[in-house]
């Protein structure tokens, strides 16, 4: 990244949560599924959420697209509600499976958001999403076609398509076996340098955090919250073999420093 | 002959024959009693076994008639008779047709449209829902007379009251396949149109819709047999418009065996083209949807 002095750090702030907390009414009582979070999720960054099931991390993610609702502290998304900035198509999401129409071949699934946003120039925009994926003439294969990792490809092409500014991913490789995962990761990585995107990224992988992010963020379950926000020092140039260096090695021991001692606290 | 018995034919065949067999002995023990009379009186005697069978096989009102007497009949009521003749069973078919397609496409409707407002409404699902349930737990045979009698009192008489008893049966099981397939899409596909902020519209048209095609045609494959049912049903209580069931009902009336078999197997034949035809309308569907062959 080339280092521009910023304006101010409010208007670099993508997403900013405050004490944020979220507490869900079940049968068997109130699942607290977030506790006082603070974050802020800067323009550009690469920000990963890592921990164990129940920690949060999806929840967290769900609550700046707007699909949860906070019960506690504040969160702006583009300096807005969560819900204006949705409005605003702020944000692309990735699910944890590619939920791909299967009715709709790859260009129609891409394109399913530009006839929901009425956006012109349909073509134009899915031929240069498929492009960043590298689905290039994939178009009109339907999803039942293509292998898990190309459905997932396909998922964030459709993500892509209308140009939002901050892509939220949650766990998006996580069915993938690993030659494919890391394949994609090298792609995402590519695809996040090219756009220039802000991103969120869910994973319960440690090399796939420590890999992919500009910042690190570890969360623990019961109550869900954040444990440690990790600044990583490694290039913007990352190749696969970057995972045997010492200096990821150090950062991919600190992150599993902070989920021991979150589990810890529950024993 | 290896083919043959590899594939579909050959035993579709070999049922057929073991139904025509047993029809044909069915034929002679159950009319023997009645040709033994009928000998008796006309002063046969010394009849040959194989000219007996002959006899049970031609009566003119058998009880079990034989299937080459209702296939015969079949042929002359059709291809052998004018088609706008009262005695043309083909005329009687197109009646029963139009009051069955017009009921079906009645019941397919409202049983859409039902389902699209269970599916957007908790309360309507708790509050139409054993009504609809309650409706088809009472006899047809019970209601279609009502409604025949009830409507030609207000002057509404022909196709519509046949259709509308048509109707009542087709709507079910499309609300019941509808609701189960406009609920099918998975929670993530739902999430995924929130995060576009889709209308209620888009998410209907867009997700709910194309996802709950297959079990329209599942329940419009249901609904179109027994609509015909209920064209049938429904020409039984008003012999005045024709129809396959005033063929059915006359023929009883008469002891007209053979036209009342003649009838029956010219309604099954119906049936078996209509859901023929929704399977083939269920392939174009899949097709154009992009369903795995």
């Amino acid at each position: 990244m080339t280092e521009l002095a910023p304006p101010s750090q409010d208007a670099m702030a993508v997403v900013r949560a405050q004490n944020l907390g979220l507490t869900f009414s079940t049968n068997d009582g109130d699942v607290i599924a977030l506790s006082d979070v603070n974050l802020t999720i800067n323009k550009g960054e690469f920000v990963s959420f890592i921990g164990p099931s129940g920690c949060g991390k999806t929840t967290f993610l769900r609550t700046i697209a707007d699909l949860e609702q906070p019960t506690s502290g504040t969160l702006t998304v583009n300096g807005t509600t969560p819900s204006d900035a949705r409005l605003n198509r702020a944000y692309g999401y990735v699910f944890q499976a590619p939920a791909l129409y299967p009715w709709r071949t790859i260009a129609q699934n891409v394109a399913l958001p530009l006839e929901i946003m009425g956006l012109a120039d349909k073509a134009e925009r899915i031929a240069r999403t498929l492009e960043l994926v590298n689905l290039t003439g994939f178009e009109n294969k339907y999803p039942w076609q293509l292998s898990g990792g190309m459905q997932q490809r396909a998922s964030i092409a459709r993500a892509l398509s209308f140009d939002a500014d901050l892509l939220l991913m949650d766990e998006p490789f996580g069915a993938l076996d690993e030659i494919v995962r890391d394949h994609l990761n090298s792609e995402l990585l590519k695809l996040w340098a090219r756009t220039r995107k802000t991103i969120a990224f869910v994973t319960h992988s440690i090399p796939e955090a420590v890999y992919l992010s500009t910042k690190i963020v570890v969360m623990s379950p019961r109550p869900g919250r954040v444990t440690d926000i990790i600044e990583s020092d490694l290039p913007a140039e990352r190749p696969l073999d970057i995972r045997e260096t010492p200096e990821f090695l150090r950062l991919a021991a600190r992150v599993r420093d902070g989920l021991r001692a979150g589990h810890s606290y529950e024993e | 002959m290896q083919q043959l018995l590899a594939g579909k034919t050959a035993p579709i065949l070999i049922v057929l024959l073991a139904i025509g067999l047993f029809w044909y002995a069915a034929a002679i023990w159950m009319n023997a009693p009645w040709q033994t009379t009928l000998n008796q009186r006309a002063g046969l005697e010394n009849v040959s076994a194989t000219e007996f069978i002959g006899q049970t096989w031609s009566q003119d009102k058998p009880v079990l008639p034989a299937p080459h007497q209702v296939a015969g009949e079949i042929w002359n009521a059709t291809v052998g008779t004018d088609i706008a003749s009262k005695r043309s069973l083909a005329y009687h078919a197109s009646i029963t047709l139009s009051a069955t397609l017009l009921g079906f496409a009645l019941g397919t409707l409202l049983g859409i449209g039902l389902a699209v407002v269970i599916v957007h409404n908790d309360a309507s699902e708790r509050s139409l829902m054993p009504w609809i349930i309650a409706s088809q737990t009472i006899p047809i045979l019970a209601i279609a007379p009502m409604v025949v009698v009830g409507l030609g009192a207000v002057g509404v008489t022909g196709l519509l009251p046949k259709a509308l008893i048509s109707m009542y049966l087709s709507f079910f099981p499309v609300v019941v396949g509808m609701v189960k397939g406009l609920r099918t899409p998975e929670a993530i596909q739902l999430d995924l149109m929130h995060t576009y902020s889709a209308t209620p519209w888009q998410v209907f048209s867009k997700l709910r819709w194309p996802a709950s095609i297959p079990f329209l045609f599942a329940s419009m494959k249901v609904g179109v047999a027994i609509s015909l049912i209920g064209a049938v049903v429904g020409e039984l209580s008003n012999n005045a418009g024709g129809g396959l069931g005033v063929r059915l009902l006359t023929g009883s009336y008469n002891g007209q065996t053979i036209q009342i078999w003649a009838a029956l197997f010219i309604a099954a034949a119906l049936a078996a083209v209509l859901v023929i035809a929704v399977g083939a309308a269920e392939k174009l569907a899949n097709r154009a949807m992009g369903v795995r062959a």
